[in-house]
């Protein structure tokens, strides 16, 4: 059994710790908000923060992440530009089907902590998940909506 | 109860094969009543059913019963707008919630638009055929979601319901005040009298004691102020924080997981497994070998306490199959046998006008070419699964599912429980394209959960599972032939096609007896059949061919290849001519109004004709599907590595009128998007019996960076015209990148996915 900090509580993860980060969360954990797309690290539907890291949870094993803090879309709220990248998503009207949005949205708050405003080439490098509605051109666009909202916030 | 399902199963059988004219006069006539409550309608206190269509609450909130599933279309927005409009309700207080299974909310649209008519086709034939599919819809009594049906069907019904509602709630004001009902106004979710009002959530409870109207008065579309909005979707939030349930979702107490190995060669079966090994591994619970049905292929399954425990598993098992006859089954055989049948087949005539073979065979010159595509999967970011527990003679399902309805018939059979005592639970669908409609999963669910005696199992598939088998969209070829006449029109037109059918795969699927080559499947050659261009000899045909792989519908479902077909080839034809190949669509779009000012919206808005960058092009492609009329420009560049880059795609739809403006802008970009990665990247090949691609690797995506900037014109029809939205976006878009990557380099390429030589 590994103690994990997840959204800022520690937490037991049942699994061994040879298993990835995703089953903990979504079975042992209940954070079903994190999903599952393709198990090989290729769709970024996993997406969850590990130390501020951008990271696909469908491959990392726990006893990587034992002792890092671990952001998931239900604890996002606690990194900074999580509230205006919401905002933009629903300004923006972005999701379709909206499975693949929880992953979007951590990578999304992950590139805006690295890079508060991003150019289009940043987020072409950085939001590799797919989307299988086609939610691309409003993603785009919510990037640089949150990251304006987030510059006129700091000012 | 056998009586009942055989009389369904019969009537499957005559709406599947288009024995509508068999339904006797009293069904066909019977009147019926779609503002009931559904059968065993139950609520939460202080909260009143008013029709069968929508709740209000002590709070004031509405809540819409959306009777088709959401899985990112917007219908779960879009009809509670058709209700709210009629209400008079705040548009703040909507809710929805996905509507119960009952017949009252069985999509009868979709089983109509099946018949093989023109959509122009106002003939008697065509109406009568039309009329009794429409019935047999009816009497099925299925809710599903295809066919980009979901608004045309709930048009009507739902915006009655609103009124319906808004005159009960009016009339319970009335009676309470003693005043005249015409002399009450109604206004967000407030009945006023002079200076008296009270709100609905006051008169809720004597709304519902109200007699229902059948035939509520409407309003005048003037005067609509929810209806033509682009509101906010009701669904958006729950998808930006996590919390929106999917399928996947689902956490029953108690509940196990399960994985899956299917037969790796379509139509084997398991010959032995030894499940040792994999029973001993850690977590692991059961190891339960499944027989192929009509509906599922043949596969063993682990149950454990956790997925990835049941998953690994499954690396353990030693097993063998039975490969059967398909063991040798390989794309390059299969091409070869198409194109021999493209050649030498007579195919089935869906339309002949005049007297094009004689007219082909003349002096003229005529043009030729053939074209192709490949199998596609589905791919819904959500792997395919489903819950199920069957406990106490009773069975309790847990799916995203299209077809709701078939998910209660299918599953009855395996967790060995009557029909009605299968309950469908139905959370949001993670995508679903068409794949959703099919009912394996839940087949394999309910078969493992009655061997769990009580226990509820979530059974996830893998993406190896789903690439390898899905029902995939059909590997087509055509052969395309064309004369022009004196004026540079087009003077005869033969379009043949060689495919698997469809409808016949998924009626095989759902009711073996039923399936019958003797039906006409509309969808093998739609996008073919019905065009709009002036073409005075014209001859379509499809040629039906048997495959192992078993095909379903695929987003825009045969208009998916045909546009590719038809509109790659009409640029040809163009080109041939010396015409532009924008003029050329135009002029022959004469006697189509709708259609032409559709093509001049969009090739004026993508600034057609003006100048661009060296190894850049504009390309063109107009299709009509699911009753609305598609015309795109692509811009493309082409690298000097011949990759192809969509920078800019401006598309024109007429579907009407539009009843979320914002939802239908976001169905174009979302069909562009799915129809670009088929465009771009898909191919499901076959070697050996097996699939070849089994994850995004090897069957990749367009992503975010290779998307390109989409612009959406809505062109405004009326009404009565309505079309769906949900699909009509992907047909033009790979001929419209075909089209521009000749405009960019000289080079036609008549075959998907595109690859410069």
């Amino acid at each position: 059994m590994a103690k994990l900090m997840v959204n800022g509580v520690e937490r037991d993860a049942a699994l061994e710790d040879t298993a990835p980060l995703l089953w903990a969360l979504r079975e042992d954990l209940g954070l079903t908000g994190t999903k599952f797309g393709c198990g090989i690290a290729a769709c970024g539907a996993c997406t969850v923060l590990v130390d501020g890291q951008p990271t696909r949870s469908c491959v990392m094993p726990i006893a990587a992440v034992i002792g890092k803090p671990i952001h998931t879309i239900e604890g996002a709220a606690a990194r900074k530009p999580y509230a205006a990248v919401r905002e933009a998503w629903i300004a923006e009207q972005v999701p379709q089907c909206g499975y693949c949005q929880s992953g979007m949205v951590m990578a999304t708050v992950a590139l805006l902590e690295q890079k508060p405003m991003p150019s289009d080439a940043d987020i072409d490098a950085a939001i590799t998940n797919i989307c299988r509605c086609g939610t691309y051109p409003r993603i785009r666009k919510a990037i640089h909506r949150a990251a304006a909202d987030l510059a006129k916030g700091a000012r | 109860m056998i009586k009942s399902r055989t009389r369904r199963r019969l009537l499957i059988a005559a709406g599947l094969v288009g024995g509508a004219f068999l339904v006797g006069g009293y069904f066909f006539y019977r009147p019926r009543d779609r503002l009931r409550l559904p059968v065993g309608a139950a609520v939460p206190k202080g909260v009143a059913w008013v029709t069968g269509w929508l709740r209000i609450g002590a709070d004031g909130s509405v809540t819409v019963a959306v009777p088709r599933q959401e899985m990112g279309q917007g219908v779960t927005t879009a009809l509670p707008m058709l209700v709210a409009e009629e209400l008079d309700c705040d548009p703040a207080s909507l809710r929805f919630a996905q509507a119960p299974i009952d017949s009252l909310y069985a999509n009868a649209t979709m089983i109509a638009d099946g018949v093989p008519f023109r959509p122009d086709d106002h003939g008697w034939l065509a109406r009568i055929a039309r009329v009794s599919q429409y019935k047999v819809g009816e009497l099925l009594g299925v809710q599903a979601t295809g066919g980009s049906s979901s608004v045309r069907d709930g048009w009507e019904v739902m915006r009655q319901a609103g009124a319906a509602a808004r005159a009960m709630l009016v009339g319970a004001a009335a009676a309470r005040w003693g005043v005249a009902a015409g002399e009450c106004r109604t206004e967000r979710g407030v009945v006023s009298y002079s200076n008296r009002s009270l709100r609905y959530a006051e008169l809720v409870a004597e709304a519902a004691r109200q007699p229902i109207p059948q035939q509520p008065a409407l309003k005048d579309p003037a005067r609509y102020r929810v209806i033509g909005t682009a509101m906010a979707r009701l669904d958006v939030p729950a998808k930006t924080d996590g919390s929106a349930q999917f399928g996947i979702d689902v956490r029953v107490p108690g509940m196990r997981y399960a994985a899956i190995v299917q037969c790796p060669v379509f139509g084997g079966t398991l010959k032995r497994v030894d499940a040792a090994k994999a029973k001993a591994m850690l977590g692991v619970l059961e190891v339960f070998e499944l027989e192929a049905t009509s509906t599922s292929a043949a596969a063993v399954a682990v149950v454990a306490d956790s997925w990835w425990h049941a998953k690994s598993a499954l690396g353990a098992l030693d097993v063998e199959w039975n490969e059967g006859a398909n063991a040798r089954l390989d794309s390059a055989a299969q091409r070869q046998l198409y194109a021999n049948l493209l050649a030498d087949a007579e195919g089935r005539v869906y339309e002949k006008v005049g007297n094009p073979l004689v007219e082909l065979t003349a002096e003229r010159q005529v043009l030729q070419a053939r074209y192709e595509v490949p199998y596609l999967a589905h791919a819904t970011m959500e792997p395919i699964n489903c819950t199920a527990r069957v406990k106490d003679g009773r069975c309790e399902i847990w799916v995203g599912s299209q077809a709701p309805t078939l998910v209660q018939w299918l599953a009855a059979g395996p967790a060995g429980v009557d029909r009605d005592k299968v309950t469908v639970h139905t959370p949001f669908l993670g995508g679903g394209f068409g794949r959703r409609a099919e009912m394996d999963v839940v087949v394999q669910a309910a078969s493992i959960a009655r061997r769990m005696a009580g226990t509820p199992v979530q059974l996830l598939w893998s993406r190896e599972e789903d690439m390898q088998h899905d029902l995939y969209r059909p590997m087509a070829m055509a052969q395309l032939r064309c004369a022009l006449d004196a004026q540079g029109g087009i003077r005869a037109w033969h379009h043949r096609i060689v495919g698997q059918s469809c409808t016949g795969g998924i009626t095989a699927r759902l009711q073996p007896l039923a399936a019958s080559d003797l039906m006409k499947d509309k969808t093998t050659a739609e996008g073919a059949f019905d065009l709009a261009y002036a073409m005075p000899h014209r001859l379509v045909e499809h040629v039906l061919v048997h495959q192992p792989v078993p095909v379903g519908f695929w987003r825009s479902v045969g208009h998916s290849y045909n546009a590719f077909f038809v509109e790659g080839f009409l640029d040809e034809v163009a080109h041939s001519a010396r015409r532009d190949p924008y003029e050329f669509r135009r002029a022959l779009l004469a006697g189509a109004p709708r259609h032409r000012r559709v093509l001049e919206t969009a090739a004026l808005k993508a600034g057609w004709g003006t100048p661009l960058p060296p190894r850049t092009g504009r390309g063109i492609a107009l299709a009509e599907s699911f009753h609305s009329i598609v015309a795109q420009v692509a811009e493309v560049e082409v690298g000097a590595d011949k990759t192809v880059r969509v920078k800019r795609v401006v598309c024109a739809i007429d579907c009407g009128k539009a009843v979320n403006p914002g939802i239908v802008a976001a169905q174009m970009e979302s069909g562009i998007v799915f129809g670009l990665t088929a465009a771009l990247h898909g191919a499901i090949t076959l070697k050996n019996g097996r699939v070849e691609q089994s994850n995004f690797p090897s069957y990749d995506m367009v992503r975010l960076a290779d998307s390109p900037a989409i612009e959406t014109h809505i062109v405004d029809s009326g009404w009565e015209h309505l079309g769906g939205v949900g699909e009509p976006g992907t047909p033009p878009i790979a001929p419209a990148v075909a089209n521009a990557v000749f405009a960019a380099t000289g080079q036609r390429l008549r075959r998907l996915p595109l690859r410069l030589g």
